[in-house]
């Protein structure tokens, strides 16, 4: 055992490690993505390692390993787990071989999400066990014992942490590396893999039998834990019980979920012990609503009864406030903070020299009036240029776009979208905008790289995750087969032919895709790439503010006029944007 | 009860190095140690914290009003951030800031350093020129660690563990320079 300092990711990237994993397969989004870009930076792995095009392709993937004996793991944010839905449910009934653990990570008071979404209710869904752990080395142990407790139960393990789990850190006690000695091999079982309604009744009536079975194997392992102190209780789970323990008064009861299904007689005799509960928890009130199943005359305060918000996530002071508020003992007061103090904002930004900027620069001048639904990505802070009017979920650009167009608004409508985006889930949208005849311009904004999630290679990339070369795709190609005949690829930094090539796809009636090229300046960056700067003519600039109005973070105002700042990347846009060419190359003294 | 810091700057300025130096003195001392920090799009340019509790067995996240010292990399970010602090908690701040570039867009007055300053009204602050000294001990990337050394002696954690810990987080490279800076910084948080 040794303990090191781990961001909550690399724990469980580490309790994967432990646990001999034999296939890794995901999609990246945040809070999940540094366990595979942990395992995948790994040289002397002997596990398999890829980033899969979206989160269902990984779902399968995994699926079938497992099928073939082998221990797998997938990886998603929540959102993501939506995506692979349509395995999951089934997955559930065709059961799991070798250890099959998806791990779907929540991100309460969605710091990088479009949604607050709780996976615990995915479980309960399909029936299959969650394990949600309360600290970073509960999340290193579970994940570990995840593998085993699948082949256990032969069905798939979600695996949930949340956003305070994957991107906090913690010293964690680690365990030795395992290697792996199993070989895939695929046993034909048609009444087990082929879910045609006469298997999957059956399947389904053994699923409903395992579950009992299922809710006492998690209390004997210790997942779901009481201790009893007196005739008050909280029942938390997740990061919240690490908050709950932090402030819980000394003579007030506690009861830890840390998985699913909760064995409802097990937790009746818990309740019953008491004369108050208050349920803490994030997100959905799932333990809250199995606490009120069984709760009988004991009272209980929660999200229903209005003691605990359904929204945001906890924190050390609100759990007091809540246990407080429902006349529960705290170890601590917290006085009420200070507000904070009345500045201007600073909001996240697109780079300096990012191409998405450039790119909805030029849609803005060319379709003054256009409508501009767009999608999941960094180009997603194009709302601060104006250019960002729908953002829904991966790949809703192209099909609200032909939605628009469908519905009959008569303005034009520009979508954007990202190279990982429509791959993921955008080229349907595109044949079928294309097969029903919309009359749209989709802007595919090609970085060659995942960037927002922390630049995991794609399908464009040119690298696969472990760093071996693969073809990259053609996305002239894919948009062609797709029917699409007005498809033209220009780079943005080259702003007069961008904007020539916007002119004529407002000119042109159909689906219009323009391929906007140029690779991320963080990449460019990484690849040692030296552009050069460039620098404001002071005596030339006439402070018409043409460039600050590109909202570059290199361009500064001083004295009314503009300066050009070390953040600088050298795209030159600002050049081409000056209407009296003061903008030129800096000149070292 | 837990040391609580809190380190306040924009994405890129390395907020998240520090922390990680301050987590792994800890491991190195054997002390538990809880760390929360942003990750993701937020990171592009915007606000960031990273919040790292010295001797937490519990949860990473600081309770606003409580935080035992701030770190900022960015004088702006300080003024932001100073509610997170108790009433006798100490300051070290960068002392230059970057204004964001909203405020240009929209033509928002931009603040000043006088202005900045003032809004820390009675706080108990040590205003660190990072910038200049980095510069002379070799490196302006080393700023972090050049803050980190003034504030070292108002941190629960041994000189040796935390240059131990800057010798195992820092590229190869630059250990020299980065306890350098260290050292540096450990001088000017002394100075008046």
């Amino acid at each position: 055992m040794v303990v090191h300092y781990l961001l909550g990711n690399e724990a469980i990237a580490h309790g994967c490690l432990e646990a001999a994993v034999d296939i890794v397969c995901g999609y990246p989004g945040t809070p999940s993505s540094e366990v595979i870009d942990t395992l995948r930076m790994d040289p002397d792995r002997a596990y398999k390692v890829e980033w899969s095009v979206n989160e269902k392709v990984a779902f399968e993937e995994a699926l079938a390993a497992s099928w073939c004996g082998l221990r797998a793991i997938c990886t998603m944010k929540h959102v993501g787990l939506n995506v692979a839905a349509d395995p999951l449910m089934v997955s559930a009934y065709t059961g799991a071989k070798g250890g099959f653990v998806i791990l779907s990570a929540d991100d309460p008071f969605a710091h990088s999400s479009q949604n607050e979404q709780d996976s615990r209710c995915y479980s309960l869904f399909a029936r299959i066990p969650c394990l949600d752990p309360s600290t970073l080395q509960e999340a290193h142990d579970m994940v570990r014992d995840a593998f085993a407790l699948s082949e256990e139960f032969s069905l798939p393990v979600l695996f949930r942490p949340t956003t305070r789990i994957c991107h906090s850190k913690s010293d964690v006690d680690m365990g030795d590396v395992k290697k792996s000695d199993r070989a895939a091999f695929f046993d034909k079982d048609s009444r087990q893999y082929v879910v045609i309604p006469a298997h999957t009744r059956i399947l389904h009536q053994k699923l409903n039998q395992k579950q009992p079975i299922i809710k006492k194997r998690l209390i004997e392992l210790g997942y779901n834990r009481y201790e009893i102190k007196g005739k008050a209780a909280v029942i938390c789970g997740g990061v919240g019980a690490s908050y709950v323990r932090e402030v819980i008064g000394p003579d007030v009861s506690l009861a830890v979920i840390g998985a699913y299904p909760v064995d409802e007689g097990w937790l009746a005799g818990f309740i019953q012990k008491h004369d108050k509960i208050l349920v803490v928890e994030e997100l959905s009130p799932v333990i809250e609503e199995i606490v009120r199943q069984v709760s009988g005359c004991v009272l209980v305060y929660g999200k229903k009864s209005g003691h605990v918000p359904y929204e945001g996530e906890l924190s050390p002071e609100r759990v007091a406030h809540y246990l407080t508020a429902a006349g529960i003992a705290t170890s601590v007061r917290y006085e009420e903070p200070q507000k904070p103090a009345a500045l201007p904002n600073r909001p996240p930004i697109l780079c300096a020299g990012c191409m998405h900027r450039t790119a909805m620069y030029a849609m803005k001048k060319v379709f003054r009036d256009g409508i501009f639904p767009s999608d999941i990505g960094c180009y997603t802070l194009g709302i601060q240029l104006g250019t960002v009017d729908t953002t829904i979920c991966m790949g809703a650009s192209i099909t609200i776009a032909s939605g628009m167009s469908l519905a009959g608004d008569a303005r034009d409508i520009v979508c954007t979208i990202g190279d990982s985006t429509f791959l993921h889930s955008g080229i349907q949208g595109l044949v079928n905008a294309v097969y029903n005849g919309a009359n749209i311009t989709v802007v595919i904004l090609d970085n060659r790289i995942t960037a927002m999630t922390g630049h995991q290679p794609n399908p464009t990339t040119g690298l696969t995750a472990c760093g071996v070369s693969s073809p990259p795709v053609s996305l002239e190609a894919i948009c062609r087969a797709c029917g699409a005949t007005f498809v033209e690829t220009v780079s943005p930094s080259d702003l007069t032919t961008f904007l020539n090539v916007l002119k004529k796809a407002k000119a042109t009636m159909g689906v219009k895709v323009v391929i906007a090229r140029q690779p991320c300046v963080i990449s460019e960056k990484r690849s040692k790439t030296n552009r050069g700067k460039y620098a404001v003519r002071q005596e030339s600039c006439i402070g018409c503010k043409a460039c600050i109005k590109f909202g570059c973070p290199a361009i500064e105002l001083r004295g009314g006029l503009a300066a050009i700042t070390d953040l600088c990347s050298g795209c030159g846009v600002c050049v081409q944007i000056c209407p009296v060419g003061a903008i030129g190359r800096e000149v070292k003294e | 009860m837990s040391f609580d810091v809190m380190i306040v700057g924009i994405g890129g300025q390395g907020t998240i190095l520090t922390s990680n130096i301050l987590g792994k003195a800890c491991v190195i001392e054997g002390i538990p140690v809880r760390g929360a920090e942003t990750h993701g799009m937020a990171q592009r340019g915007g606000s960031v914290e990273s919040q790292i509790r010295i001797g937490q067995q519990y949860g990473p996240l600081i309770p606003p009003g409580t935080a035992d010292l701030l770190l900022s990399f960015d004088l702006m970010e300080t003024v932001r951030a100073v509610h997170w602090l108790k009433e006798n908690g100490q300051i070290f701040t960068s002392q230059e800031f970057v204004v964001p570039t909203s405020v240009f867009m929209q033509d928002y007055p931009a603040p000043d350093e006088h202005m900045l300053l003032e809004m820390l009204d009675s706080r108990k602050y040590k205003m660190i020129d990072c910038h200049q000294i980095a510069e002379e001990a070799g490196n302006l990337l080393t700023q972090n660690i050049v803050l980190l050394g003034a504030a070292s002696p108002e941190i629960p954690l041994k000189r040796e563990s935390i240059e131990k810990a800057i010798r195992e987080t820092v590229p190869q490279k630059t250990v020299d320079i980065n306890l350098k800076a260290f050292d540096m910084g450990i001088e000017a948080g002394k100075s008046d």
